[in-house]
């Protein structure tokens, strides 16, 4: 199983590009602009979704260059990426979800994700 | 190709094809990492739902992760960005060896992959370290009869260590195994100052604030110095370090999350790395050359890079979010 080209110049890239990334995030995460914390979105303060959609960026990098995904067979690609889409997407919504649920009833008194009675 | 019914059926179903044009060590791996990959996803949703439960006062980890190895100035999350690019470079390494395997050169593979070992080491031993200085604390911190934790700051919020401002010693004499019967050792280091020591040290000085556990517009709250004076009265012990029943930066489930997660990743890193010194001995005997291919090293590489992917999200959702 050999190529005819080599990879080397894209590996460099995507190398950079990582490395670049990362630099960005933890500097943002140490400076932490007032505007993106103050805001949120669906939930989330702009300040997460700007750390997870880069870790998603830095994620598809990973998996599509170094671990060669983008040469594989298209329906293997898919079997994977999808799988662990939707379970990731859903795991993430139900924890956080309930997360909330929880959060509340500790924080003492919203019945109204469980519309239990505060007999207990 | 894939499940494509033709006339192609014969041979597809009597063997000796290969499905999505893989070989079978490939696809289990694959499988393999996607299995793992749920279990981590499973770990880091689980702290998710914890985390969110206790939102308002799970600690910061820029005030947390701040020490850098042979320096004493604390610098928030920079020896963390450190370990990400060892990681990532190790990555790099380990795929330019793959590369090099597709090209039979097999003295690249060698320096690419022994580049990789280094890395890995580096990442495992950094890892190590900070345990270690997360487990020996910081600043110290009085535990509140309800669990809760109040850390010391100076007036202008930068952390105060207990031991600078407390007044005295504790009076508790260390026995040994001599002295009596029924001997057993300290679980843990008792520290050697107790709640009085604190108490008086803080009265004396009154440049000192508490900072609570709450978090109020992102940053923990700060009491004035008569409110905090109130405030200790309700503390019960001092809390050095951080182990699974106390953790002097918040509640003991941080620590108790940060230790499995981060060390099931290490555990990781470290089965890597022993599998990737397997496959240096067999690269560097002649193994792969006698056999044609190198396909164990980008078996072995993707596992690598699986490894450097977990570390991405767990990095993301420990320190940065």
């Amino acid at each position: 199983m050999s190529h005819d080209t080599s990879h080397t110049k894209r590996i460099w890239f995507v190398f950079f590009l990582l490395l670049i990334i990362t630099v960005v995030e933890v500097a943002v995460g140490i400076v932490k602009p007032t505007f993106m914390a103050a805001h949120a979105f669906l939930g989330l303060k702009l300040l997460n979704w700007f750390f997870i959609i880069l870790t998603l960026v830095k994620a598809y990098y990973i998996v599509y260059a170094f671990m060669h995904m983008e040469n594989e067979n298209k329906f293997f690609r898919r079997l994977l990426v999808i799988s662990i889409i939707f379970y990731v997407s859903y795991i993430m919504f139900i924890f956080l979800l309930e997360g909330s649920a929880l959060h509340d009833s500790f924080m003492g008194g919203s019945a109204k994700f469980y519309h239990m009675s505060k007999d207990f | 190709m894939s499940t494509v019914a033709s006339t192609a059926d014969k041979t597809t179903w009597e063997g000796g094809s290969r499905p999505f044009n893989l070989s079978y060590g490939k696809m289990m791996m694959w499988f393999f990492i996607l299995s793992d990959a749920l279990t981590f996803s499973g770990f880091l949703a689980a702290y998710g739902l914890m985390r969110f439960k206790f939102i308002d006062s799970w600690p910061i980890a820029e005030e947390v992760f701040t020490h850098v190895p042979f320096t004493h100035s604390p610098q928030p999350l920079l020896y963390v960005a450190f370990m990400t690019f060892i990681l990532i470079f190790s990555s790099v390494t380990m795929v330019l060896a793959v590369d090099a395997g597709h090209h039979m050169k097999k003295n690249k593979v060698v320096l690419y992959m022994l580049l990789t070992i280094v890395g890995g080491l580096i990442f495992v031993g950094s890892q190590a370290w900070e345990w270690k200085t997360f487990i020996h604390g910081s600043h110290g911190a009085l535990e509140t009869r309800s669990g809760n934790i109040l850390q010391f700051v100076d007036e202008t919020g930068k952390p105060v260590n207990i031991h600078s401002f407390a007044i005295g010693e504790s009076e508790r004499i260390a026995d040994t195994r001599d002295k009596g019967v029924w001997f057993s050792e300290d679980a843990h280091a008792i520290p050697s100052i107790n709640v009085a020591n604190v108490t008086d040290g803080f009265k004396a000085n009154s440049k000192l604030r508490i900072k609570t556990e709450n978090i109020i517009d992102g940053h923990k709250e700060i009491l004035s110095h008569a409110a905090s004076l109130e405030k200790i009265k309700q503390a019960v012990g001092v809390v050095e370090g951080a182990n699974m029943i106390h953790n002097e930066y918040g509640k003991p489930l941080f620590a108790n999350f940060f230790f499995f997660i981060t060390g099931f990743h290490g555990f990781h890193v470290f089965s890597g790395i022993v599998i990737n010194i397997i496959i240096f001995f067999n690269v560097v005997l002649g193994t792969y050359e006698k056999r044609g291919h190198y396909e164990m090293v980008e078996k072995v590489g993707l596992y690598w890079h699986f490894v450097d992917l977990v570390w991405v999200f767990v990095f993301t959702f420990f320190y940065l979010v």
